[in-house]
C-alpha cells in the first residue's frame, strides 16, 4: 500500500506537467508565452497572501509561546485520548474550516517544529491539504451573489471537514504506520 | 470571525504570558511570527507561479474543458434541478476541474460564475437554493489531486520525498467529499419536503 501510494505521488506531478504542455503544444498554444502570463498571476496571489500569513503567523507563534495553547490543550486532553486524536494537530483541526492562511500557518509551523517527515509533519500536511476553508468559501461564494440566508450548507461544509479531519488521520496512520 | 479569532488569539496570549512571566518569550515570538509569515510566502511563490503557469496553458488548450466533458455525466446526478445545456453546467465543470488540479485560486473565479447562473435559476433570491448548497460542498470538501501548497511547503523544510502526501491528500479528501455529498443529499431531501 505505501509503495503504491508513494509511488503514484512520484509520477503524479511529472506526468501531469508532460500532459500539459504537450496538449497545449498539439493544440498550437504558445506554450512559453501563456506560461510566462499565467506565472504572473502567481505573483499577484502570492502578494494579496503576505499580509494574511504575517498577521496570523505573529497570533499563532504569540499563542504558542505563551503558554495558552498549553493551556487549551490540557483543557482538551481527556476528550483527545478518548478519540486517540494527537494533541498538536488540535490546533489545525479546529482552525481550518475557520480560516485558510491561519491553517497553513499552523501546519507549517507544525512541518517546522517536527519535521516534513515525521507523523505529525505528514499528517499536518494532509490535513491542511484534504479539505478546504469552509467558512472563506461560503462567504465569498454567496456574498458575491447576495445570498442571506445560507440553508444548510454551513451545516454539511463542517461535517465534511471533520470527516476530512477523521479520514487523514485514519489514511496516513494506515499508510505511514 | 476572523477578526474575532485573531483578536483572541493575541490578546489571550498576552493575558496568559502575563500571569506566566513569559513577556519576553512573546516579545520575540510576535517578530519572528513575522519573519515565519515572509519566509513562507517567498517559498509558496515560486510553486504558485509554476502552477498557475501551467493551468493557463491548460485552460487555453481547452484541457479543463474537454475534462469537464468527460465529467459531465457525474454532474447530471449531482445537480438534477440545474437544466441540461444551461450555463451553470460548464462553469460548474470547469470549476470542479480546477479544484482536481488542487488551484484553489482558479477554482474560485469559476466557482463564482457557476453561482451566478445558479442564482438565475433560484426563484427566492435571498435563499441559497439546493444546488447553490450541493456547488458549495463539492467545494468546501474538494477532491484535490495536486496539493501545491502543502508540497512546496514540505520541500521549504527540507522533506526527503516532499511528494509523498500526494496520495493520502488524494485519498482523504476525496473520502471526505462523498461524505459531504451523501449529507448534502440527506438535507436536500429535508429541505424539499418541508418546501412543498
Amino acid at each position: 500500500m505505501y509503495q503504491w501510494v508513494s509511488l503514484l505521488s512520484l509520477w503524479a506531478i511529472p506526468v501531469t506537467i508532460a500532459f500539459v504542455l504537450l496538449y497545449g503544444w498539439r493544440k498550437q498554444v504558445p506554450v512559453y508565452e501563456t506560461f510566462v502570463d499565467g506565472a504572473k498571476g502567481g505573483l499577484t496571489t502570492t502578494i494579496r497572501i503576505l499580509p494574511h500569513l504575517i498577521a496570523m503567523m505573529v497570533a499563532v507563534s504569540m499563542f504558542r509561546e505563551s503558554g495558552a495553547l498549553d493551556l487549551l490543550l490540557r483543557a482538551l486532553k481527556p476528550l483527545l485520548d478518548l478519540l486517540h486524536f494527537p494533541e498538536e494537530l488540535v490546533p489545525l483541526a479546529l482552525l481550518r474550516p475557520l480560516t485558510g492562511t491561519g491553517s497553513l500557518a499552523i501546519a507549517t509551523d507544525l512541518i517546522a517544529q517536527y519535521g516534513p517527515d515525521s507523523f505529525l509533519g505528514r499528517l499536518a500536511a494532509t490535513m491542511q491539504g484534504s479539505t478546504d476553508t469552509t467558512l472563506y468559501v461560503l462567504t465569498v461564494y454567496f456574498g458575491a451573489v447576495g445570498i442571506r440566508n445560507s440553508a444548510y450548507a454551513l451545516k454539511v461544509g463542517l461535517w465534511s471537514d471533520l470527516a476530512g479531519v477523521i479520514f487523514s488521520l485514519l489514511i496516513v496512520s494506515y499508510i505511514f504506520a | 470571525m476572523l477578526n474575532v479569532i485573531w483578536l483572541g488569539l493575541i490578546i489571550i496570549s498576552i493575558v496568559v504570558a502575563a500571569m506566566t512571566g513569559r513577556m519576553e518569550a512573546i516579545n520575540a515570538a510576535a517578530f519572528e511570527g513575522a519573519k515565519t509569515g515572509v519566509t513562507v510566502c517567498l517559498g509558496l511563490l515560486s510553486v504558485l507561479a509554476f502552477w498557475m503557469g501551467m493551468m493557463r496553458i491548460a485552460e487555453k488548450s481547452g484541457l479543463l474543458e474537454l475534462l469537464a466533458r468527460v465529467l459531465s455525466p457525474i454532474i447530471q446526478v449531482l445537480f438534477p434541478d440545474v437544466p441540461k445545456g444551461h450555463p451553470a453546467m460548464g462553469y460548474i465543470l470547469s470549476n470542479m476541474s480546477a479544484n482536481l488540479l488542487g488551484l484553489g485560486n482558479a477554482a474560485t473565479p469559476m466557482g463564482l460564475k457557476a453561482m451566478e447562473e445558479l442564482q438565475k435559476l433560484n426563484p427566492d433570491k435571498q435563499n441559497a437554493s439546493p444546488a447553490m448548497c450541493t456547488l458549495l460542498a463539492i467545494n468546501t470538501a474538494s477532491i484535490t489531486i495536486i496539493p501545491t501548497t502543502m508540497i512546496a511547503i514540505r520541500m521549504q523544510y527540507g522533506s526527503v520525498n516532499p511528494v509523498e502526501i500526494v496520495g493520502t491528500t488524494l485519498l482523504s479528501s476525496f473520502a471526505a467529499t462523498i461524505v459531504a455529498l451523501l449529507i448534502d443529499r440527506m438535507y436536500r431531501y429535508r429541505h424539499i419536503r418541508r418546501h412543498r
